[in-house]
């Protein structure tokens, strides 16, 4: 587990959430647990429908019915807030945590300004004047790089370009001074030329006023560029996790392996790119033991059986796999 | 990248019914009771207009058999009402269940025949008009949105007057009902139109679609044997909202004296029979025809609003 | 904004000519208006001079010609079962329509669009079930039936509203009223709730779809995610993105009121123009017919474009398309 003595901003232990249906309950997320430290950037990497998505929504306590958290323990500040009643965590949501989705052109009200929809939001949570309100979301802007604050708050979302959007969505997610953000994909949706600008922002904007990220995505070269810690996601379970330069340097889990291996390197040519065979299974098709044993090329017995521990291989760096156990080859 | 989508092809009925007998359709419908109610509903009244010269206790348009003594008798389980007219008769002596029997034929058979007539005439057109795009596109649409802001009803009485207006007024009674089916079957097409064209719209652009116009595959052909089978879904829902529609029309148009003529009576035409007996207080002769007119459209709508949540891919 | 209001009034005039194309061409191919106007006895010789006074036998472009500019000043000849100008007759019987329909539309708006914002948020509940169920018997049952079912219940039964005619009305000049009598306005109720039912539902289930549409819709997850009230986030941001769209197909289901009217009209013998066109379509009036279809045209192309305009000024993204084509953000 985490080493400071420091107690973290958010603690998810063993965290599970289900979706019920005609077939039976699906588990999206499995017995997950990481921590979050104050002003830190956590990566949540994996493919689509790993569950990191889920777990975002968690946590905000946005969870689309019917899916239910069925299990574990969700700690803000050392307080739970995965069983609180609806109006106690609205008043958590956008005040102590925030969240920044995907799709910059579908998280704004088309119509409504964006100057009324700061205002309205930081008038919610923080006790000002109107007018301050007003003044506090035109220095925000300018914050995020929204030129002409002033003048432009008072335009409609539909006048501004995406990565623009996607400005205005995270000073949405900071106006209320939440320290936590959870960002879901925040560059997915975007340009590929202007990914990188609003990933730095979102990193600069969030230190400079003192919020942790939860930084979802699919996108290893995100990860790398701004995260501090990264988790890695597969069928609902964490596979990896740990410092990011550690985990991208020298991953430990076949999968991560894989991950890594896909990326073709800058600096050096390399013959063919790693594939890993087969596909991440649906949830209603997990397999028993370790969810990627079936895929997995250093799989052995226990593999099949059992689902793996975390095991520590450096330090704040665990890996859920039995290599690195006892029995394993590779236990540190 | 992934490979080019081959949709599914519907087109194979005994797929389909493959496909139907395990699919959650059938489970969406078995867990909702109201919905098989419903459709238990409609299955008695289509029978029952089918079937009608053996369900019904007596034949209603036999001039021999009726007789104007039995007029206006209650129904059975009032005073004075006997049981072999359970629902009581009307001022020609005629038995009000049998005339029920009868009436929902024509209500269903205009209904339907309505529909179908609507459906030939807009999928058609949607399909046509997705596919060509261009000025073709615009013109068709550029009708259907004119006459959508006008009500079905004003057309269909539109219509209706016309025709009378043409033939001569032997000629009319005869072809009243055809006149009547054109009627509310051209006040209808343009859902199918619009639905159509929009799927068509999406399909056009898929890769399959392509790839069969590069091999050389007639415009028609694809149409009719890859877009076709994919609309297909829509269009029922339409369809059996269209035809509560229709029934509804028809039942107007009748109640108003411009619909069938009076020697096929319809349940809207029964119901302005007996519209002037309410004040003499014998009810039973406008109400049953009515109970009978609002279940049927009620069952048919049921059936068509849980067809539409059901093959609604958002809800999934 | 100007450009768009021209274009859309260029449409409307359009919509027009075609209409009064077809009124036309109801108007002079329908049946002979020669054997409408004369008795039977009048000889060949007489109809074939009646027909050359009328200008009969003029070019179609002519006669279509006339029979615009007659539309435009009122003038749409005789009936043929009245034998009265038509435009009289209309005159005389349009303001029963329009007490009737905007009583009509204002009680399905007032019912529907707050039934349909309560459904909607409160999805799961008895009451919105069975307001659910009621507006589903609602579409359901036809105007005609509602009304005889209504009349059957309280005027017959019970006694307490008249079951047919206007009751008494006051002449204010032009219009004639009923809404100042306590007749007039028992006598209202009724056909008023027939006509407004079937619209109460569909607007009722529209505003409900649409709202829960919304409700599904990101910026809506964006604002509980920022920690918004429930209040704000139902009546402030969903209501507005609900309403909308639902103002357009609103408009112009109120606009078929005046048409469903008809109905009504025939129901309870309410003197109004719906019940002058259903006679008019029985006896084959055809300049009735005409005159009643050019009208109703002209209404709906009036509702039309207002709904437009309204649309533009509410939408925001409708009227700042120039801007975001001039390359902003």
């Amino acid at each position: 587990m985490a080493e400071t003595g420091r107690q973290a901003l958010l603690q998810v232990e063993r965290l599970r959430v289900e979706f019920p249906t005609r077939r039976g309950r699906l588990v999206a997320v499995d017995d997950v647990s990481f921590d979050i430290h104050a002003g830190e950037v956590l990566g949540v990497v994996g493919e689509s429908g790993a569950g990191k998505s889920v777990t975002g929504s968690a946590i905000i306590g946005l969870l689309d019915p019917p899916g239910r958290i069925a299990g574990g323990r969700i700690l803000f500040d050392g307080q739970r807030i995965d069983d609180l009643p609806e109006e106690r965590m609205r008043r958590i949501r956008g005040r102590h945590i925030g969240a920044v989705f995907q799709d910059p052109l579908t998280s704004l009200n088309p119509l409504y300004t964006i100057g009324r929809q700061l205002t309205e939001t930081i008038l919610t949570h923080l006790d000002v004047t109107p007018r301050e309100a007003r003044e506090r979301a035109i220095r925000l802007l300018e914050e995020v790089g929204i030129p002409a604050a002033a003048r432009r708050i008072d335009a409609y979302p539909h006048e501004f370009s995406g990565g623009m959007r996607q400005r205005v969505v995270i000073a949405l997610a900071l106006c209320a001074e939440p320290r936590l953000v959870i960002a879901d994909e925040p560059t997915t949706a975007l340009d590929v030329s202007v990914q990188a600008q609003i990933i730095t922002l979102l990193k600069r904007v969030c230190r400079e006023h003192g919020a942790a990220v939860m930084l979802i995505t699919h996108d290893m070269g995100v990860i790398a560029e701004a995260a501090d810690r990264v988790a890695v996601m597969y069928a609902g379970r964490i596979v990896e996790i740990g410092p990011v330069a550690d985990v991208i340097r020298h991953p430990r889990h076949p999968y991560t392996v894989g991950l890594m291996g896909s990326i073709p390197p800058l600096h050096r040519k390399v013959e063919r790119l790693v594939q890993i065979a087969g596909s991440m299974p649906r949830l209603h098709e997990i397999p028993p033991g370790c969810a990627f044993h079936p895929r997995c090329p250093r799989c052995f017995a226990p593999c099949r059986e059992r689902r793996p521990e975390r095991f520590a291989v450096a330090a704040g760096h665990e890996v859920a796999c039995w290599l690195y156990g006892e029995a394993g080859d590779a236990a540190a | 990248m992934a490979m080019a989508e081959f949709p599914e092809r519907r087109g194979s009925p005994l797929g389909l019914l493959h496909r139907l007998a395990e699919s959650d359709l059938l489970h969406s419908f078995l867990s909702s009771p109201v919905t098989v109610v419903a459709a238990v509903v409609t299955a008695v009244f289509v029978g029952a207009a089918v079937f009608a010269p053996w369900v019904a206790p007596h034949d209603p348009f036999d001039l021999a058999s009726v007789n104007l003594l039995d007029a206006l008798l209650p129904p059975a389980w009032m005073e004075g009402g006997e049981w072999r007219f359970p629902l009581g008769t009307d001022d020609q002596g005629r038995d009000v269940l049998s005339t029920i029997i009868y009436g929902s034929r024509i209500s269903l058979g205009v209904g339907f025949a309505s529909v179908l007539f609507a459906l030939l005439i807009g999928v058609p057109l949607g399909l046509v008009a997705g596919y060509a795009g261009g000025r073709v596109d615009a013109i068709i649409m550029r009708i259907a949105d004119v006459q959508l802001s006008f009500p079905a009803i004003l057309i269909a009485l539109l219509v209706d007057g016309v025709a009378r207006g043409l033939l001569p007024r032997e000629l009319h009674d005869e072809m009243a009902i055809y006149v009547l089916v054109f009627a509310i079957g051209i006040s209808g097409w343009v859902q199918y139109a619009r639905t159509v064209r929009g799927s068509t719209l999406v399909e056009r652009d898929r890769e399959y679609v392509q790839a069969a116009r590069l091999i050389g595959v007639s415009p028609a052909r694809i149409m009719a044997r890859h877009i076709l089978p994919n609309v297909l879904g829509p269009v029922l829902v339409i369809a059996t909202i269209h035809l509560a529609l229709a029934i509804i029309t028809e039942a107007t148009l009748s109640f108003l004296g411009v619909g069938v003529p009076p020697t096929q009576p319809s349940l809207g035409t029964l119901i302005r029979i007996g519209n002037d007996y309410l004040f003499s207080g014998e009810w039973w002769i406008t109400v049953f025809p009515g109970a009978a007119l609002a279940i049927l459209v009620l069952a048919v709508n049921l059936l068509g609003d849980w067809l539409r949540d059901a093959l609604n891919p958002k809800l999934r | 904004m100007l450009a768009f209001i021209l274009r859309r009034l260029v449409q409307s005039v359009l919509v027009m000519l075609a209409v009064g194309l077809i009124a036309f061409a109801l108007f002079r191919y329908v049946g002979d208006p020669i054997n409408n106007l004369v008795g039977q006895e009048t000889s060949l010789a007489d109809r074939e001079a009646l027909r050359e006074q009328l200008g009969l036998n003029d070019p179609f472009p002519v006669q279509y010609a006339r029979f615009l500019a007659g539309a435009i000043r009122g003038d749409f000849g005789y009936s043929y079962i009245y034998r009265r100008p038509v435009a009289e007759l209309i005159a005389e019987r349009m303001p029963a329509t329009l007490e009737l329909s905007f009583a009509a539309a204002l009680l399905a708006l007032l019912v529907g669009v707050p039934m349909g914002v309560y459904t909607a948020l409160r999805r799961r509940g008895i009451l919105a079930q069975a307001f659910m169920m009621l507006s589903l018997i609602g579409v359901s049952i036809p105007t005609f039936l509602i009304g005889i079912l209504l009349i059957l219940f309280f005027g017959v039964l019970l006694r307490w509203l008249p079951t047919f005619g206007r009751g008494e009305v006051v002449e204010l000049g032009w219009w004639s009223t009923g809404l100042l009598t306590v007749s007039g306005l028992k006598a209202l109720i009724m056909p008023a709730v027939t006509l407004a039912l079937f619209q109460m539902t569909l607007i009722m289930r529209l505003v409900r779809s649409e709202m829960l549409e919304v409700l599904r819709t990101d910026y809506i997850r964006f604002a509980r995610a920022r920690g918004l009230r429930s209040r704000t986030i139902h009546f402030g941001h969903a209501l507005k993105n609900t309403l909308v769209p639902v103002m357009t197909i609103t408009g112009l289901q109120l606009g078929s009121i005046i048409a469903f009217a008809i109905i009504t009209e025939s129901v309870f013998q309410w003197p109004g123009m719906g019940l002058l066109f259903v006679q008019a379509i029985n006896e084959v009036d055809i300049p009735v017919m005409a005159a009643y279809l050019m009208l109703i045209a002209f209404i709906f192309v009036l509702i039309n474009l207002i709904v437009d305009i309204l649309y533009y000024l509410v939408d925001p993204r409708l009227r700042i398309e120039k801007a975001v084509a001039h390359g902003h953000g």
